[in-house]
């Protein structure tokens, strides 16, 4: 790529929303006076102590943070090369690392007067942090999730209505995560006067991307403090999954000035980057989808192809603006697990840590599986154990007992 | 520049009348009846026809025409097609102004400036591009311009006062007014309360302004027609259609009457309607 390198890769966006050529609002007029307001909105949060002190209250004594910066001991002996630490989102409240953004965003919510949140879910783990959070604040709560996804990831449908929320089950479309958010935007068109959109993953119409990355950098700033803590330096590698790539953005943002620390992002590769998968870097190219100019699995004619992961939360067409950018750039390389490798590193994870990971993070594993012995034994490399399992039990379950798919 | 968008609403301005405005789906049950239908439009009453341009994830759509997009996915339909269905049309008829509407990205991916060279030449006046606002005119809006062809821009109920003279900005052709918060095919929208937000919009441009989105009958189209410069139908043609076609969604005889006969009752009722005073 003929891209200059910028002089910090943390200062992005352009007042416009862009990271390079990627992000941007390309929203329907409708849309477009409320992300103002929104943009508006967050400036002045982001300036108020308050806010922030607020929120901290919140992440230490409602979410459980700091989550654990964990030395993976018989994972890092199996592999035989770098010494593993994970990075335990999955522990925090609600069981992923959904929640950070959540809570910011409905903080915002708040402090916009709005009463009515809206979500698209695919894993259901935002759809499950929104459900938490409107009902700890009064909120009402409304879930759209693919009939697909609502089909595998049963005990997610049943923890929103547990509390609360009501869930859509999404029929257009592939009936995935790309129709649940098709889905979310159409009733935030309707429903604009008193309706806040909570977008779960760092893609969409500016200021989300950024909003969403800042209210998540918190798992990179205490990966830093806690390293420095336990080892005294910087990790040499960062591994994260990706499908928006919240989780990885999350953990990456605050290192990415941090020239010696090498990233790898891991989206999924389905059934093989030949066949169906949802890796948008490794198979797609720059569109315009859902807001944002970005990679897309697309056509020749620009029609959006259908993504395909064993991981309900990876199963999305597209990735966020910014990792565009920063593959761009090349500050981060990105790479893909096949379904089958995610299945593997679920199970070793399981049985070698007693740490049971959502199919998510299990991709991040299997890439580690893959890097860590290539590495010397000095080597600190940091995953991002995004989500827990629980979730995926019932669907693992199956699999292995019947192999079927 | 005058386009064909032009010269129409200066005809239909001196005759004291709105114009009718109807949107149907390129290759919509079939890229061959699709030509057919859009040929019928005008002999029926349509004064400006608006092509859509399929796409898979059209967001801003109701299920009907969503279902029409796919359908003509199905059926082979494509960015390049759809020009090549203007083409043909524009054999038999060069005055009836096409505008086509859809989503950016068929649009991005073919190439901008491909793009508009191709739609000039085939017979394209106009362009509505729903995920376009002006924040993103350098895309395809201040090329559009350049290129000659009119940029229609949506305003709605959330444009207000203060934002309406950026949406207004590089619009040209007609101002397309949106009566609803909503997704095409909606409920019909309170016309007292369109008839205001014309009037609002009126203010700030000397555009013709057409309504759109909830307009689903011949009443309907008249009582817009009498506050507003054209009213938009498209739903309910998209549904006639769809309710012509077979049990595997295939073109009938039925089809391009079906078309053809709403259209020139709803065109009935837009020539119904109070004449409007020329000077407006």
């Amino acid at each position: 790529m003929n891209i200059a390198k910028p002089n910090s890769y943390r200062s992005g966006p352009d007042e416009r929303g862009h990271f390079g050529i990627f992000g941007g609002r390309f929203v329907a007029e409708t849309l477009m006076p409320l992300i103002l307001d929104l943009e508006k909105a967050y400036t002045a949060a982001k300036a108020d102590p308050a806010f922030q002190a607020e929120m901290n209250g919140y992440l230490k004594n409602y979410v459980g943070r700091p989550s654990p910066l964990y030395f993976a001991e018989r994972l890092t002996e199996h592999l035989g090369g770098a010494k593993i630490y994970l990075k335990r989102e999955e522990l925090n409240h609600t069981g992923s690392h959904k929640v950070n953004n959540v809570l910011g965003q409905i903080m915002l919510a708040r402090r916009m007067g709005k009463k009515r949140i809206i979500a698209e879910t695919g894993a259901g783990q935002h759809g499950v942090a929104t459900a938490t959070l409107c009902a700890r604040f009064g909120l009402e709560c409304v879930v759209y999730m693919g009939a697909v996804d609502v089909e595998r990831q049963q005990p997610n449908v049943i923890r929103m209505e547990m509390l609360g929320a009501k869930v859509f089950p999404v029929q257009s479309g592939t009936r995935t995560l790309k129709d649940a958010m098709n889905e979310a935007l159409r009733d935030w068109v309707t429903n604009v006067h008193n309706t806040f959109y909570c977008i779960g993953t760092v893609a969409g119409p500016h200021p989300y991307p950024t909003l969403v990355r800042d209210f998540q950098s918190i798992i990179g700033h205490e990966t830093k403090a806690q390293m420095q803590e336990v080892e005294g330096r910087l990790p040499d590698s960062l591994v994260a999954c990706i499908g928006g790539g919240s989780n990885a953005m999350g953990l990456f943002h605050p290192f990415l000035d941090d020239p010696s620390v090498e990233i790898f992002g891991v989206e999924a590769a389905g059934h093989g980057l030949t066949q169906l998968h949802a890796a948008s870097i490794a198979g797609g190219r720059p569109g315009v989808l859902h807001g944002n100019r970005t990679y897309l699995l697309m056509d020749a004619d620009g029609q959006i192809q259908d993504a395909h992961s064993i991981s309900a939360g990876l199963d999305y067409p597209g990735i966020g603006p910014e990792h565009s950018w920063l593959h761009e750039v090349g500050r981060v390389n990105y790479l893909s697990a096949t379904d089958d490798e995610a299945l593997a590193a679920f199970q070793l994870l399981s049985k070698l840590e007693g740490i049971i990971p959502a199919l998510e993070p299990a991709h991040a594993i299997a890439k580690v599986m893959e890097l860590a012995p290539k590495r010397p034994k000095d080597h600190l490399m940091v995953v991002n154990l995004s989500g827990r399992g629980d979730k995926d039990v019932p669907q693992v379950g199956d699999i292995l007992r019947g192999k079927s798919k | 520049m005058t386009t064909r968008i032009d010269t129409r609403f200066a005809e239909l301005r001196k005759q004291g009348r709105s114009a009718f405005v109807t949107f149907l789906m390129a290759g919509d049950p079939d890229p061959a009846t699709s030509l057919e239908i859009i040929k019928a439009l005008p002999k029926s009453g349509a004064d400006v026809i608006e092509i859509g341009m399929p796409f898979t994830d059209p967001m801003a759509d109701g299920p009907s025409i969503q279902a029409a997009g796919l359908r003509a996915l199905r059926a082979g339909m494509t960015l390049k097609r759809t020009l090549e269905l203007v083409r043909g049309f524009r054999k038999d008829d060069d005055a009836t102004p096409i505008v086509l509407m859809g989503y950016y990205n068929p649009i991005y991916v073919y190439g901008v400036d491909k793009f508009l060279v191709d739609a000039k030449s085939a017979g394209v006046d106009g362009l509505i591009i729903v995920d376009l606002p002006p924040e993103e005119d350098d895309e395809l809006c201040l090329p559009a311009m350049k290129a000659g062809l009119n940029f229609i821009r949506l305003a709605t109920p959330t444009t207000d006062d203060k934002r309406l003279p950026a949406v207004l900005a590089n619009t040209s052709g007609f101002v397309y007014y949106v009566s609803i918060t909503g997704i095409t095919g909606a409920a019909a929208a309170d016309s007292s309360a369109v008839s205001e937000a014309v009037a609002r919009i009126k203010r700030h441009t000397k555009l013709p302004v057409c309504v759109g989105f909830g307009i689903r009958t011949p009443e309907a189209a008249r009582a817009i027609a009498e506050k507003a410069d054209g009213s938009v139908v498209g739903t309910a043609l998209v549904d006639a259609l769809k309710n012509s076609l077979d049990a595997e969604g295939r073109a009938t005889a039925k089809t391009i009457n079906a078309v053809a006969e709403l259209t020139a009752a709803l065109a009935k009722g837009v020539k119904d309607a109070k004449a409007k005073t020329a000077a407006e």
